[in-house]
C-alpha cells in the first residue's frame, strides 16, 4: 500500500480538527454565496436595496417617538434620532448574524446532504453579507450626521472612530458564534428554533440598544455589563456621539465571552456537520 | 499494474430505526434524568423495549473495497442495498459509523445534479456557484465556462434566471457543469434518469472518455442495466449493506436479476397464474411447465433443453402450436421458437408432451421465455387459446465455443450459422 491517500475518511473525527486550509481553499464559495444572498434577497422587489435604509430608518423613529419622546428615557444629551440610529445599527447586524447563521443546517439540508464542502462556508458567508447591510447603514448613519452638523448641532466623532472596524470584527465572530452553536444544537432540537427570535429580543432589551448605560443604577451595572453587547454598543456610540462612557474593562471581558463562544461554536459546529444528515 | 485510488476498509452505517430522540431538548432531559435513576423512560410507550441494539439498522455492514484508477466501477443493488449510503458516505456528505475509506485524488459527487442552483440567478451565475459547491475555484471556471455553456445546450438563455428553465435544460446545465470539473473520482447516483435521449448519449459518451481516455476513476450507480453496461468495466452487488458479487458486469447483473425473484426454476404450476383476458385458458389451460433433468434451468449452450408441458382441454383441437418468445432478462427481445403442429385429442382431461429446444445458438446469458399456445390457419394468422403471464427463466452458461468474447450490446445474443469459406 502506497502510503500517499489525499484524504482519509473516518468514522470519528477529534474535537479539534478543524480544518482552515481547506476553508480557504473554497474562498471562491464565500465570495459567490455573498453574492448569491445579497443579490437574490431583492430579486423581484420594487425597492430593492432601498429596504436596507427604509427598515433602520422606521425603527429609529418609532424608538425616539416611544423610548425617546414618550417614555422620555435620557439619551445622554445626543439628539435622539443618531442615538437610536447608532445602536440600532450595530444591535440589527448581530442580530442578522444570529439569526441567519442558527438556520445554517436546516436552511440548507438539501444541499448539505448532496455535496460535501466545508459546511462552515455557508455562516461565513451570511457573516459577510449582513456586513454589506452594515455599511450602506452606516453610510445613512453618517449622511444624518452630516446633516445635523450642517444645522450647527456639534456631534462629537473622535479618535475611537479608528475602533469601529474591531467593533465589527467582534459583532461578526460573537454572532458567528451564538449562531452556529444554535443551529449546532437545532439539528437535533428543534425547540431552540422557537426560542431564537423570541431570545434576540430579550437579548436586545438587556443591551443598551433602547436607553444608555446611564439609565442602569450603579450597583447593577457590573453585572450588567457582563452582557457582551452591552460594552460593544455603548463603545459604538461614543465612537460616534462622543456621547456615554468607555467601559474598558467591560470590553475585555466582552473580547473573552465573544472568542470563548466562537470556539464552542466551531467546535459544535464540527461535531454535528459530520452526522447532521442523519438527524435533521 | 494500475495503482488504487480507493480502499475502503471496513466501513459500517448505523442508523437507528424510529424517531431519532424525543425531538425536543426537554423530551430528552426527561428519558435521560429518568433512565439515570433505573426508571423508566417516561417518553417510550409502556411495553416498549428501551433503547437496545434491536432498534438499530445497518445500512452498511462491512464493506471492503479497493477500485484502480481509470475504473468505471458499477454498483447495483435492490433499493435499500446501501447503494446510495455507499456514494454519501465516499462523497462526505454523512460519516460512517466504523470503518476507513482512504482516497487518492479529487473527488466529485453528482449525487443530485443541480444541487445548489438558485431559480433567481441566471444560467451563467448558476454555473459559478454549482461548480464553487463542487470545489473549482473561478479561475478555473472561468477557463472552462464557453465549454460548459456549449455542452449544456443551453447558449441562448444562459443569461436568463433559471427558474424559467424547463426542467431539460436544468439538468443538462447542471450535468455539463460537473462533467466537466477537474476531478480524479466521479461518484453518480442516477443523473441519467432526466434529459432526452440525444443528451442522455451524450453524457454516457462524456462519461466513458471520462474513464477510458482521461484516466478518471467512475462509480455509477444505477437501475439501468443497459447504461451500467455500457460504462462500466467492473461491478459490484449490494445486498443488506455487504457486497455480494464484485466481478464482472454481466455476472453481476445476472446475479442482480436473480435477487429480484425471477429464479432459474425447473418446475412451474401455471393453474393460477394470470392470463391476459379471461378467453385464454377456457378451452385449453396450460397446468405445469417443467424443465426435465435440471434441478434448476441452468443450461450448456451445447445442450438441448427439454420443456415438459401438461395442460387442461375442454374439446379436441386440432394444428396448434407452441410459440416460445426468448427475451433477456431486461426485455429485450432475442428470438421466437415455434414448435410442430400437433392435435389435442382428449375431449375433457389432462395431457402434455416434452418440447426439445436447441439452444445452441443462444450466446452465454440471462433470458427467460413467455409460451403462448396459438391455433395457426393456412393463412398464416393465429387465434391464442392460452398465454400464461410467466416468466420462464433459464441462464446459458459458456462453454467456449465462439472462442472470442461476445459483445451483447452490439452483436445481440443470437450468434448465426458460421460462415465457411468455399473451398
Amino acid at each position: 500500500m502506497t502510503g500517499n491517500w489525499t484524504t482519509h475518511i473516518k468514522a470519528k473525527t477529534g474535537m479539534f480538527e478543524v480544518d482552515i486550509r481547506e476553508i480557504l481553499k473554497y474562498r471562491d464559495l464565500i465570495w459567490i454565496l455573498v453574492k448569491r444572498n445579497f443579490v437574490t434577497r431583492y430579486k423581484q422587489t420594487v425597492l430593492g436595496p432601498l429596504w436596507v435604509l427604509i427598515t433602520p430608518l422606521i425603527t429609529v423613529l418609532l424608538h425616539s417617538f416611544v423610548f425617546g419622546s414618550i417614555a422620555g428615557l435620557s439619551t445622554d444629551g445626543s439628539p435622539q434620532l443618531l442615538f437610536y440610529m447608532a445602536s440600532n445599527t450595530i444591535w440589527t447586524y448581530f442580530a442578522f448574524c444570529v439569526n441567519k447563521t442558527a438556520v445554517t443546517f436546516t436552511e440548507n439540508a438539501g444541499l448539505f446532504g448532496k455535496v460535501y464542502f466545508p459546511r462552515l462556508i455557508v455562516p461565513i458567508a451570511t457573516v459577510i453579507t449582513g456586513l454589506i447591510d452594515l455599511l450602506i447603514q452606516m453610510g445613512l448613519f453618517l449622511v444624518m450626521i452630516a446633516i445635523y452638523e450642517i444645522q450647527g448641532v456639534q456631534v462629537g466623532l473622535n479618535g475611537w472612530l479608528f475602533m469601529i472596524p474591531i467593533i465589527i470584527i467582534q459583532t461578526a465572530v460573537l454572532g458567528l458564534g451564538v449562531g452556529i452553536t444554535i443551529s449546532s444544537v437545532t439539528t437535533k432540537y428543534r425547540d431552540l428554533t422557537i426560542l431564537v427570535s423570541f431570545g434576540m429580543q430579550l437579548w436586545m432589551y438587556a443591551s443598551p440598544t433602547v436607553y444608555s448605560l446611564s439609565e442602569i443604577p450603579e450597583s447593577w451595572r457590573n453585572i450588567y455589563l457582563l452582557n457582551p453587547l452591552a460594552p460593544i454598543i455603548t463603545i459604538w456610540r461614543y465612537a460616534f456621539l462622543g456621547t456615554g462612557t468607555i467601559p474598558v474593562v467591560a470590553w475585555g471581558i466582552s473580547w473573552c465571552i465573544t472568542i470563548v463562544m466562537f470556539f464552542i461554536g466551531v467546535l459544535l459546529f464540527n461535531k454535528v456537520e459530520k452526522t447532521f444528515m442523519d438527524t435533521v | 499494474m494500475e495503482e488504487t485510488v480507493i480502499k475502503i476498509q471496513g466501513l459500517k452505517k448505523k442508523y437507528r430505526l424510529g424517531a431519532i430522540g424525543g425531538g425536543t431538548l426537554s423530551g430528552d432531559i426527561q428519558s435521560w434524568w429518568a433512565r439515570k435513576r433505573g426508571k423508566d423512560d417516561p417518553n417510550t410507550q409502556i411495553g416498549e423495549k428501551q433503547y437496545t441494539n434491536k432498534e438499530e439498522f445497518w445500512a452498511l455492514d462491512g464493506i471492503d473495497l479497493e477500485v484502480k484508477k481509470g475504473e468505471a466501477l458499477g454498483i447495483i443493488g435492490m433499493n435499500g442495498a446501501g447503494k446510495s449510503t455507499l456514494l454519501k458516505i465516499l462523497s462526505r456528505v454523512t460519516a460512517p459509523t466504523e470503518g476507513d475509506i482512504y482516497l487518492k485524488g479529487k473527488i466529485v459527487s453528482m449525487l443530485e445534479v443541480g444541487t445548489g442552483f438558485h431559480g433567481e440567478m441566471t444560467g451563467r451565475e448558476n454555473i459559478y456557484m454549482n461548480g464553487a459547491i463542487l470545489g473549482m475555484s473561478k479561475k478555473e471556471i472561468d477557463a472552462k465556462i464557453e465549454d460548459i455553456i456549449e455542452f449544456s445546450e443551453c447558449g441562448k438563455f444562459i443569461d436568463t434566471p433559471v427558474k424559467r428553465y424547463s426542467s431539460g435544460m436544468y439538468v443538462k446545465l447542471a450535468f455539463a457543469v460537473s462533467a466537466h470539473l477537474d476531478s480524479d473520482i466521479m461518484v453518480m447516483d442516477e443523473v441519467l434518469a432526466v434529459g432526452d435521449v440525444k443528451f442522455q448519449k451524450k453524457c454516457l459518451g462524456k462519461m466513458e472518455d471520462a474513464a477510458n481516455t482521461e484516466g478518471k476513476t467512475v462509480l455509477y450507480v444505477s437501475h439501468n442495466m443497459q447504461t451500467i453496461r455500457q460504462l462500466c468495466t467492473r461491478c459490484i452487488v449490494l445486498e443488506h449493506g455487504k457486497i455480494i458479487y464484485d466481478g464482472t458486469v454481466e455476472k453481476a447483473i445476472e446475479i442482480y436479476e436473480g435477487l429480484d425473484g425471477d429464479t432459474t426454476r425447473s418446475y412451474y404450476d401455471l393453474k393460477q397464474v394470470k392470463r391476459p383476458s379471461l378467453d385464454h385458458g377456457r378451452i385449453l389451460k396450460l397446468t405445469e411447465l417443467e424443465f426435465l433433468g435440471k434441478k434448476d434451468a441452468v443450461f450448456k449452450n451445447a445442450e438441448v433443453m427439454r420443456i415438459r408441458i401438461r395442460w387442461h382441454s375442454s374439446m379436441e383441437i386440432n394444428q396448434l402450436r407452441f410459440l416460445l418468445t426468448v427475451k433477456t432478462r431486461d426485455d429485450r427481445a432475442v428470438g421466437m421458437a415455434m414448435s410442430e403442429k400437433f392435435d389435442v385429442t382428449s375431449k375433457n382431461g389432462e395431457d402434455g408432451i416434452v418440447l426439445v429446444f436447441d439452444i445452441s445458438n443462444i450466446v452465454a446469458g440471462a433470458y427467460y421465455f413467455d409460451v403462448d399456445v396459438v391455433f395457426c390457419n393456412e393463412f398464416g394468422t393465429y387465434t391464442s387459446y392460452d398465454y400464461p403471464l410467466k416468466h420462464f427463466c433459464f441462464n446459458v452458461d459458456d462453454i467456449d465455443n465462439h472462442k472470442i468474447e461476445w459483445q451483447d450490446k452490439y452483436w445481440g445474443n443470437i450468434q448465426l450459422n458460421s460462415l465457411t469459406i468455399e473451398k
